[in-house]
């Protein structure tokens, strides 16, 4: 296909990108929260077990805006919210892109549930300010975001699909292995599941849940199927977060991947004061997948 | 082997070496679930014998570089059950029967062939899409296997190689043969 066919094809889809965005920040403006741009090119990029970087010319491009948005959140912003690209190496696939769109918001004084209700009544307000859009080919997928949502535990739903309890038993491949093949595929097309209290090994930056540090305040929503968005009840312990920094460090350097400085402007934020917070980061992308029914980024992203 | 890639680099199409065999990657999909690490899953053809398989490879998996070489060259005879064939500067290879498989009927005089060579084996011999083979054996107007749709009867080309043709053709006749299937594909008239 030519370039201008394909490009016309998409219409629809940026047309409807274009009214999720402007649904996304009415319904952050309306609750009081302040639409914040941090840095894209970065000194230090966030250090993650098995997320790697972009260099850019002496920096880095960022793989996710959260260092710099707890920054503004310690520094007294109790709600944030922002929308702007950030970038993977080598991710690349139907639901990959090394570059792609996400939307990531904080609450202070919130946890991981108080953010669970948010992103439900956020996803519900965007389907339905956008159910009408759909042109030609494209009919908004609606009902998968306003139907009744199904939340359960991450060891309930690791018991009944793939026979074993990740918690007690704690494996990384083979909780990665059954998380893809036996746990994803089992979710229901029609709606949207969150999936919550992961094991601590899988807690990335959230803390521990308060009276059982086998589980981390960290839940994943699916929407008919498609992983969408991460929240965690933030972790604000210094000390805890300069930990896990090292440990995901050495695994890193063990394996051969790219070790990061540790970000002391952010860890000097963390030790100074930041509030008991809820985050979250969605996938915009993704959401325009659900939304309009596709099933690959090659529907969804004009230039690849 | 002449160099490295890691899991990626894997995309449709990428040829590695793998377990010392070389492959081609024929489908690709990347996963990454959550927080945890990519995997790249992918069926792999073997280069060698076609078989097929379904991998999952992590991040730090690395492949070779497969050292594969392409030579188009020209068929000269065969002793046996190896098969002479002669590159532009009139080097000789010899490629044995099993790994022309049911090319080696196919063949012809002076025919130019693309050979694949593995580690500077020959593992794979691409023909001229269509060659011209005359017709030994068959029966004159045989009623044939009529199940297909398509009426045929066996036939036998010159060399040795089965296959079935429709019933207007007749011994000594000159017919073409997709290399691609080893079935027939047309009648070429003489005048």
């Amino acid at each position: 296909m030519h370039e201008r066919e394909r490009l016309a094809a998409l219409a629809p889809v940026l047309r409807l990108r274009s009214a999720v965005n402007a649904a996304i920040r009415g319904f952050f403006l309306e609750r009081d929260f302040v639409e914040v741009e941090t840095p894209v090119r970065v000194a230090v990029p966030a250090m993650e077990r098995h997320i790697d970087a972009e260099p850019a010319g002496g920096a880095w491009l960022r793989t996710s805006p959260e260092l710099h948005m707890k920054r503004l959140l310690a520094a007294g912003l109790p709600r944030l919210f922002q929308i702007g690209p950030c970038f993977r190496h080598g991710e690349r696939g139907d639901r990959h892109n090394p570059e792609y769109s996400m939307l990531e918001w904080y609450r202070a004084g919130a946890d991981y549930r108080v953010m669970l209700t948010e992103i439900e009544a956020l996803l519900r307000h965007v389907a339905l300010a956008v159910r009408l859009r759909g042109e030609g080919a494209l009919k908004v997928q609606d009902a998968i975001f306003t139907r009744p949502w199904i939340v359960e535990s991450v060891r309930d739903v690791f018991r009944r699909e793939a026979g074993w309890d990740p918690v007690a038993d704690y494996e990384e491949r083979r909780f990665e292995r059954d998380l893809v093949e036996r746990v994803e595929p089992s979710l229901p097309r029609d709606r949207c599941v969150a999936l919550v209290d992961y094991p601590a090994a899988q807690g990335a930056l959230a803390r521990l849940k308060p009276g059982d540090a086998a589980l981390a305040e960290r839940w994943e929503v699916y929407a008919g199927g498609l992983e969408l968005a991460n929240a965690f009840s933030e972790l604000t312990d210094a000390a805890e977060q300069r930990r896990r920094f090292k440990a995901w460090g050495g695994e890193r350097r063990a394996e051969g991947s790219a070790v990061y400085p540790l970000d002391e402007a952010f860890l000097a934020a963390l030790a100074a004061g930041m509030p008991p917070s809820g985050g979250v980061a969605l996938g915009l992308d993704r959401l325009l997948m659900a939304l309009a029914g596709l099933a690959t980024l090659d529907d969804v992203l004009p230039f690849r | 082997m002449a160099g490295q890639y890691s899991a990626g680099d894997l995309r449709k199409g990428l040829k590695v070496e793998f377990e010392k065999r070389p492959y081609v990657v024929t489908e690709f999909n990347f996963v990454k679930p959550g927080k945890g690490a990519s995997i790249y899953n992918c069926r792999l053809k073997c280069m060698l014998d076609g078989t097929t398989m379904q991998r999952a490879f992590r991040a730090n998996d690395v492949f070779g570089v497969p050292d594969l070489e392409e030579k188009t060259m020209r068929y000269s005879y065969n002793e046996g059950d190896n098969y002479i064939f002669m590159d532009v500067n009139f080097e000789q290879t010899t490629i044995p029967a099993t790994v022309l498989g049911d090319s080696r009927f196919f063949l012809f005089e002076d025919c130019e062939v693309t050979v694949l060579f593995f580690n500077n084996n020959p593992v794979e011999v691409t023909l001229p899409t269509f060659v011209e083979k005359v017709i030994a054996e068959t029966q004159p107007g045989a009623r044939g296997n009529t199940a297909a749709g398509n009426v045929t009867k066996p036939a036998k080309i010159v060399g040795g190689y089965e296959l079935p043709v429709p019933l207007f053709v007749n011994e000594g006749d000159t017919i073409k043969i997709d290399t691609r299937t080893g079935q027939y594909s047309d009648r070429v008239l003489r005048r």
